[in-house]
């Protein structure tokens, strides 16, 4: 097939796509790699004259969330737009193009003494994924995610119409709050081109206190304590083993501050178990550990979200069947629970059958907790027969009235989304 | 639908107790906090339930009638000014805290709720709710979401947006969804993102859940004079340079301690012609460490004396001055206008000194009150309405600093809002594809823009979706709109 897209006066942006290119399994046709807004704006209105479907990817290590596209004809990567535009180390500020890694926008801010506060595990995510697939990890707690750090956007439509919104002062209400509708939106409103963010200053020290605990109440014991308590911890982190797990308080900030604060966590904990403090060594081991994802790729990866205080109730839901043999990482403070199972085996019809009753089951009883259940990771075999999301509750009409506005011809990323959005 | 038939509906929904029609009545809602634009409504309905906001919404639905919700009626940008012809919904009867739930650190209330009802409602218990804008002892829960209020310790904890997590909506079509809840990450479109800080024109929240924060273990504030707003510049910058993040750092100009002086008598230092007020909170031991550090780096910038908050009450004191300073103006000028604009932070004293160039090429007087931390200025631009050509002169004088702010890579509004009154300056600050696509979202929750229809937007646009023969819609036909 001849890599053309018609339209485009410049052949060089797009090429064929390869068995490597396909989403969840779903071959592509072509790839389009633009360096610029302008470029990606170009390469858009092209495919929406020529009605091909669109999927855009970053680093594509978060590729496995959402269903699998209805039908990919152009995967459009943002690898090239990998330039860190601005950043204003007096203001906090700083602007990337979105296919900037988090990492080197991360380096980039560092000499500053600064840093954007986010933590996701995946190695290699670019900023633009992080946005779009709203992207969190441990230091949540703390400083939020994605949404409340974003403070403006720029993004292409399909029809590649460029539009800003927001800007590059932290406090701003001019205008509807764009940026946020795009968190988490995973390419079905449009391309997510550059994004502004507030930054933090870098803490300078770290402690971390570990607990052991033996039941799901004792873990939902020990976050109630810290949650009540005057403490600010950055995370609270546990990993569960199936029938008992440690949590881990990560405290950052000034080194009088953080010994300060480690003891006192210290105290609290220990009446309800056995303690650590960990030193400096021990507490760089325990934070990198916690950064890591707790599913590979081609694993099945299950986030389950619910207030905080339900996070026995949640673990419980969970140890029920074949979820039980998962390696679970809980963002424990803020209610959001990962968990990886390693390569279930998809012989048999019975066995994908029996997985997807186990979610449904699963769903219904984390319902009852107002809580939801996302299936982030899968094989293609099993996405195949799992809606991904879940029900999408009664704003399912009005969200399908705002992608028809955005994109209303279904270019982008069809059949990704919460309700086959 | 007649007006006589919409009030009849109005008052089986609500009850006659719940139905304003007459004129003289009327007239009280004839505008929100900012008093130059006033419009009577045809009807006032207070509503006091979800159920009845959705009947009164309903009507007006299929009435073909606009309306304009209100909480408080403290907004300063017009957003809550109501439309003549159309109905007023105000929400000032749904005033119950419905739940609180410290273990997840949530409380969901009625969007009548006051602001400073939540934190009183859970004081007992260590907790507080962290938006605080100036207004918070009559502002409601309410408006705070349609204007995504912030406050002057939002330089920390964030604004509104950041601090609701569900929220029950009454769509303008009367259509009841909910958004989010107590859990993090719901799946689907951060539509409660989309909605907090929309300014009434997506839909009327019904019931609105918020994130609840401890109270932190130690609160140390300072009041730091300084010989003029540069050196006080000087310090904030320094201030964050170090990495520290204050709770809030305020500045007020000679101007504005004038007028708070008359007013609550703060004791600020003779001659200061600018004081920075600085809150640190959190936990004691950093607390106490960076609060030394502050103290070190507002020397450092030239601070001629520092005087620090001995207990609570000397702390509301600083703090009343503050707040207090919009409406001590009065004592000193017998009209002013209060202007929001934002500016990168590092900008601050070269934008004061082009506001003060201003104002004296204009013969006016500004005073300056503001959230130096997150650079949102308030310039509070003095005139005597009496005197011919004054008020036009503080007119152009307000919109030439909010030029200055755009020229710097800021904002026409902080956090008061666009509403009415900032309209014609959104296309200075955005391009006419960033409004057409923000107006996208309009399309989608209220495809008739009978929603506070006038606001945010200086021109509407005519949301036709549905394929077929296109047909005229009544505001183009009336000459009011553009197609696009």
């Amino acid at each position: 097939m001849a890599a053309t897209l018609e339209g485009l006066e410049r052949d060089d942006l797009v090429r064929p796509a390869t068995g490597a290119d396909a989403v969840d399994g779903v071959p592509a046709e072509l790839v389009a790699e633009p360096a610029s807004v302008e470029e990606a704006s170009r390469v858009l209105a092209a495919a929406s004259r020529a009605a091909k479907k669109v999927v855009v990817v970053g680093n594509g290590s978060k590729l496995g969330l959402g269903n699998p596209p209805e039908r990919v004809d152009l995967i459009l990567r943002t690898r090239r737009m990998d330039r860190v535009l601005e950043h204003a180390a007096g203001d906090l500020v700083v602007k990337v193009e979105a296919g900037a890694r988090l990492a080197d926008l991360q380096a980039a801010v560092a000499p500053a003494g600064q840093w954007l506060a986010l933590d996701p595990p995946e190695a290699g995510a670019t900023v633009g994924g992080v946005v779009a697939a709203n992207a969190s990890g441990p230091r949540r707690l703390r400083y939020g995610t994605v949404r409340d750090l974003i403070i403006g956007i720029t993004v292409v439509l399909a029809d590649g119409t460029v539009a800003h919104a927001g800007g590059k002062v932290v406090k701003n209400v001019a205008g509807y709050d764009l940026s946020k509708l795009f968190c988490g939106s995973l390419g079905t409103l449009g391309l997510i081109a550059e994004a502004t963010f507030r930054l933090h200053p870098r803490p300078e020290a770290a402690a971390a206190v570990t607990l052991q605990v033996e039941r799901p109440e004792q873990a939902g014991e020990a976050v109630r304590r810290l949650l009540r308590s005057t403490l600010v911890p950055s995370a609270i982190e546990l990993t569960w083993y199936g029938r008992s797990g440690r949590l881990t308080v990560v405290i950052e900030g000034i080194r009088p501050g953080v010994e300060a604060q480690a003891a006192a966590a210290a105290r609290l904990l220990g009446e309800l178990g056995q303690t650590e403090v960990l030193g400096p060594g021990a507490t760089e081991v325990a934070l990198s550990q916690l950064d890591a994802s707790p599913w590979e790729k081609a694993e099945v990866g299950i986030k389950v979200a619910v207030p905080p205080a339900e996070l026995p109730g949640a673990l419980t839901d969970l140890q029920a069947g074949w979820l039980g043999h998962g390696r679970v990482a809980a963002h424990a403070g803020t209610g959001v629970l990962r968990v990886g199972l390693a390569g279930p085996d998809l012989g048999s019809a019975d066995q994908v059958e029996a997985f997807v009753g186990v979610v449904a089951k699963a769903r219904a009883a984390l319902a009852a907790r107002q809580g939801t259940l996302v299936v982030a990771e899968a094989p293609p075999a099993l996405k195949r027969v799992v809606d991904a999301w879940g029900p999408p509750g009664d704003a399912d009409e009005l969200m399908r009235r705002v992608k028809r506005q955005f994109d209303p011809d279904r270019q982008m990323s069809p059949g990704r989304f919460v309700g086959g959005i | 639908m007649d007006r006589d038939a919409l009030i009849q509906r109005f008052t089986d929904a609500v009850g006659a107790h719940g139905v304003i029609s007459e004129r003289n009545q009327l007239r009280t809602y004839e505008c929100d906090g900012l008093a130059n634009f006033r419009v009577v409504p045809s009807v006032v309905v207070l509503p006091e339930t979800s159920e009845q906001v959705r009947s009164v919404v309903r009507a007006c639905h299929e009435a073909g009638v606009p309306f304009v919700a209100r909480g408080s009626g403290t907004g300063l940008s017009g957003g809550a000014l109501p439309v003549a012809d159309g109905v007023l919904v105000v929400l000032a009867r749904m005033r119950s805290i419905v739940e609180v739930d410290l273990d997840n650190q949530r409380a969901v209330v009625e969007p009548g709720v006051l602001n400073l009802q939540v934190s009183k409602a859970v004081a007992g218990d260590g907790f507080y709710y962290a938006p605080d804008p100036s207004s918070q002892q009559v502002c409601s829960i309410g408006g705070n979401v349609a204007e995504n209020s912030g406050g002057a310790h939002c330089l920390k904890y964030g604004f509104t947006t950041n601090h609701v997590t569900g929220l029950e909506v009454v769509l303008p079509d009367g259509e009841l969804v909910h958004l989010g809840g107590k859990a993090p990450d719901p799946p689907g479109y951060d539509l409660l993102g989309a909605f907090v800080g929309s300014e009434g024109t997506l839909g009327i929240a019904t019931r609105i859940t918020l994130r609840l924060l401890r109270k932190p273990e130690a609160v140390r504030t300072l009041m730091a004079a300084f010989e003029g707003t540069d050196h006080a510049g000087d310090a904030v910058s320094r201030i964050i340079g170090a990495g520290i993040v204050p709770a809030a750092i305020e500045m007020m100009d000679a101007l504005a301690m004038e007028a708070a002086e008359a007013a609550v008598h703060v004791h600020y230092p003779e001659g200061a012609g600018a004081v920075l007020i600085v809150e640190l909170d959190g936990p004691e031991a950093e607390v106490q460490h960076q609060f030394a550090e502050v103290e070190r780096l507002c020397q450092e910038a030239g601070s001629t004396t520092i005087q620090i908050a001995a207990d609570d009450e000397q702390r509301a004191l600083f703090w009343k001055g503050r707040k207090s300073a919009f409406a001590a103006v009065g004592r000193i000028s017998p009209d002013y206008y209060v202007q929001d604009g934002v500016i990168p932070r590092t900008a601050l004293p070269e934008v004061l000194r082009r506001i003060a160039e201003l104002a004296g090429e204009r013969g006016l007087r500004v005073a300056n009150v503001f959230h130096a931390g997150d650079g949102n200025l308030h310039p509070l631009v003095l005139y005597d309405g009496d005197v011919e050509g004054q008020e036009e002169r503080a007119e152009e004088l307000a919109a030439e600093i909010l030029y200055a702010c755009l020229e710097h890579g800021g904002s026409i509004t902080g956090e008061h809002g666009v509403g009415f009154d900032k309209k014609q300056y959104m296309p200075k600050q955005f391009g006419a594809d960033d409004l057409e696509v923000m107006q996208l979202l309009r399309c989608a929750f209220d495809p008739e823009g009978r929603c506070n229809p006038g606001k945010v937007f200086p021109t509407p646009r005519l949301c036709g979706e549905a394929p077929g023969p296109r047909r005229v819609h009544p505001v183009e036909r009336a000459g009011l709109a553009e197609v696009f």
